[in-house]
């Protein structure tokens, strides 16, 4: 197999491996190269002994010097809220409007938005805020509340029929369930609903409705179904739903009356996150 | 015409040198003694010697150092709060400043063009003239050369240099190797010490660094290239070359036999051996064996075992052995810079012909023509503003009250000048579309944006169109961003679900 041998020209040994008839000259490695690797050793022991280094049955060794890097982030963190106390003592003492108009503290406080929605509000509404069922889209111009600055800084405070006080409150009633209502009747209110939001109903049954609609619905709703956004009734004839726009969601609506919870935030985050938060949320629908 | 020449046999019998051997030499006996697996250093003495080469690394060895340790002190007046460093490295504002030049992060394409130009360089003068960037302009040639000099200062030449290592302890030792180490530390410091002025503003960092207020990284790099200053070119010096660095074996594919390298004409020195005055030349070589071609290695080699992986190409056993010719009344020129094919024809007796032009060459110079007029071509017309555009894509598009849809974009304008700007952003793809930004008030013209100098700014930017303006669920649109003098434009789409619309 393997063959040393004296190669003619230097005088050197091979290493006595052969391939495609190249040999290797086995010259000898230069001495400091050895004292290298001693001084590998050595670091490591000098390491061991400083550092964190040998795990155990219920601990580790955790060395002299004391490093730890949960100490360290920690360390870091309380650096970070320093850093960024500055900006927050900013949001604090500007209005909405002033942050909005500032372009540098715009700035800060849609990244501190986009961080919190991320982290609080995403689970709902969707990363990018475009929303799910039963869960509004924050993107449109289309809002249940007020949809300005300071309106959507005072439903993040208080949430939607969180139970908090001053929450924003609205209640559809569950008509079919709690038998206000024959069924007839509210499949011919579904039909009237669907001519409304100029979709395909049928429409004989809506006329049917019309008194119905007049009774029950328009002191939220409206007279024509526009809804009103300080009562949080949705607009009828829109073409967004918060439970589908189909005959079928549409009925199930009316039949059950679901009424979605937001929490209260304003206990949960201080006042700048709060700010930022609603800066953020009103630039991401456009800030109409 | 390929001649392979092979001059590498081992002396036999008494034809082994009686004159002082090579270091290499000295080391391979010495390992072959040990019998082991570790060669230990055989220390080298390289002889001063005078002549036209020498004089010319004297030269460079002033320039390249001059060079290092100025550049940093150089001033270049810049607006505002931007550094007034020519030459800056600034890794915390992330900037690369060189005079008129400024590049950030992203550019780094032109540090790439730079290094490939650099290699290409290194390739093409390799090819032409053998191992020049070893043997004059390498930091590990300059630094040693300077290190011998200081050396040489406090030990003497190399006679008293190997008399003293011979010697046992003794004041005179003492104080001549202390005053030598303190010396080289000294200039290692400030080696290390320069470097770090090529990352801070250098008279602040100069202040800072004496009161302890500079960056660790500053100590921490200053430390570093102070110990490895002093240990490459104080210590281990051409161990450096033969097993640290990577270029003696990649210089192999550069070389042929028409490389311009430090040769030794053997068809003119051979066959050697000492020569007494007066004694007839005829019948025999012209080196005399004197070894001084040895003696002034700096790799402590011998030239004369043909071309070989130590050999840096500094033409001072060329200085030395002129002098010899000179002495011995023989023309100059036995060791010259000389071509492989060169010695082999005038061995055959034939006139020696020098290609300068070969395939090889032109291919190196091509390729670095290439790459230096690509790179000086960026560079020119280099942008002074940038634009990118994210489209959001969770959700694509929102449909608003009215039915009209809208695409919400993220755009990144960077101000690459030293002025603060104003960009005028325009949309075009769809007709009616407004845009609007966060704090502004919507507009159907272009919208506009500050930016502040050297900085890059983020901006959402809405888009809305009516739904009869949107026939098709995928329309390519185009944001155009005038600034400075320059327009760019990004392409993009705008997304309507129209195709699905109810």
């Amino acid at each position: 197999m393997s063959k040393r041998e004296t190669d003619e020209i230097t005088g050197v040994e091979t290493t006595g491996h052969e391939w495609d008839g190249i040999k290797e000259l086995d010259n000898p490695l230069p001495r400091w190269w050895l004292w290298m690797f001693w001084a590998g050793v050595a670091y490591a022991i000098v390491y061991w002994v400083l550092m964190p280094a040998w795990p155990g049955v219920s601990g580790y060794t955790k060395g002299m010097m004391g490093h730890s890097d949960r100490a360290q982030v920690a360390q870091q963190l309380e650096a970070l809220q320093q850093v960024r106390g500055e900006g927050a003592a900013q949001l604090t003492n500007a209005t909405l409007q002033e942050i909005e108009a500032d372009p540098d503290l715009q700035q800060y406080a849609l990244a501190v938005g986009q961080s919190v929605f991320g982290d609080n509000c995403a689970t709902c509404h969707g990363i990018g805020g475009a929303g799910a069922k039963g869960y509004p889209n924050l993107l449109d111009d289309i809002w249940l509340w007020d949809g300005t600055l300071d309106g959507i800084h005072h439903t993040l405070q208080v949430g939607v029929r969180s139970g908090a006080e001053g929450a924003r409150f609205s209640k559809m009633p569950a008509f079919g369930r709690d038998q206000l209502l024959t069924s007839a009747q509210i499949n011919d209110l579904t039909e009237l609903v669907l001519v409304l939001s100029r979709q395909d109903g049928d429409r004989e049954a809506a006329d049917r409705a019309r008194p119905i609609f007049a009774e029950q619905c328009v002191s939220c709703h409206g007279p024509a179904g526009l809804g009103d956004q300080t009562q949080g009734a949705p607009n009828l004839t829109d073409g967004e739903w918060l439970y589908g726009a189909s005959r079928e969601e549409i009925r199930t609506q009316i039949w059950s009356g679901r009424n979605g919870v937001m929490p209260a935030w304003a206990g949960r985050f201080d006042d700048e996150t709060l700010k930022a938060l609603a800066v953020y949320v009103h630039a991401n629908a456009g800030g109409r | 015409m390929t001649v392979v020449i092979d001059r590498t046999k081992p002396p036999e019998g008494d034809q082994a040198h009686k004159g002082p051997q090579s270091a290499a030499e000295r080391a391979r006996k010495k390992g072959d003694a040990g019998g082991g697996l570790y060669k230990p250093r055989a220390p080298i003495y390289p002889k001063l010697v005078q002549g036209r080469w020498r004089n010319i690394k004297w030269v460079l060895l002033v320039l390249t150092l001059a060079t290092y340790y100025v550049t940093p002190w150089i001033r270049w007046e810049r607006p505002g709060d931007l550094p007034d460093q020519a030459v800056l490295v600034d890794f915390a504002g992330r900037r690369f400043y060189f005079f008129f030049i400024q590049l950030w992060p992203q550019e780094v394409y032109f540090i790439t063009g730079l290094l490939v130009i650099a290699a290409l360089a290194l390739f093409l003068t390799s090819a032409l003239f053998g191992r020049l960037w070893c043997g004059y302009a390498c930091p590990q040639t300059v630094w040693t050369d300077l290190f011998i000099y200081i050396e040489r200062m406090f030990e003497g030449d190399r006679n008293a240099r190997m008399k003293l290592d011979a010697s046992p302890m003794s004041f005179n030792k003492a104080w001549r190797k202390g005053g030598k180490h303190v010396t080289w530390l000294a200039v290692a410091f400030a080696t290390g010490g320069a470097w770090i002025f090529y990352f801070h503003d250098a008279p602040s960092l100069l202040r800072d660094f004496w009161i302890g207020q500079a960056p660790v990284t500053a100590y921490v790099s200053c430390a570093i290239l102070t110990f490895t200053t002093y240990t490459l070119a104080g210590t281990m010096r051409e161990q450096v070359c033969i097993y640290m660095c990577p270029w003696p074996r990649i210089q192999g594919a550069m070389l042929d036999q028409h490389s311009l390298q430090v040769t030794y004409r053997f068809d003119r020195g051979e066959p050697r051996g000492p020569h007494k005055k007066g004694a007839s030349w005829e019948g025999r070589g012209d080196c005399i064996d004197c070894n001084a071609c040895v003696v002034v290695c700096p790799m402590g080699i011998d030239i004369r075992d043909g071309s070989q992986l130590e050999c840096i190409n500094c033409g001072l056993c060329v200085d030395a052995c002129n002098e010899i010719m000179v002495k011995v009344g023989r023309p100059k020129g036995l060791i010259a810079y000389d071509t492989d094919a060169a010695v082999a024809a005038r061995a055959c007796g034939e006139k020696p012909a020098y290609k300068l032009v070969r395939s090889r060459t032109l291919y190196y110079a091509g390729a670095l023509t290439l790459v230096g007029g690509l790179t000086l071509w960026g560079l020119s017309t280099r942008s002074p503003m940038d634009v990118h555009v994210l489209r959001d894509r969770n959700p694509t598009f929102v449909r608003m009250q009215d039915g009209d849809i809208r695409n919400s974009y993220t755009l990144k304008i960077a101000n690459r000048t030293f002025e603060p700007f104003t960009a005028q952003v325009a949309f075009a793809g769809v007709a009616g579309a407004q845009l609007k930004t966060p704090g502004a008030e919507v507009t159907t013209g272009p919208v506009a944006l500050t930016v502040e100098p050297n900085q890059v700014r983020a901006v959402r930017v809405f888009v809305t169109a009516p739904r009869e303006a949107l026939p098709e669920a995928n329309m390519p649109a185009t944001f155009s961003v005038e600034a400075a003098g320059a327009t760019q434009a990004v392409t993009t789409s705008f997304l309507s679900g129209a195709a699905n619309a109810r």
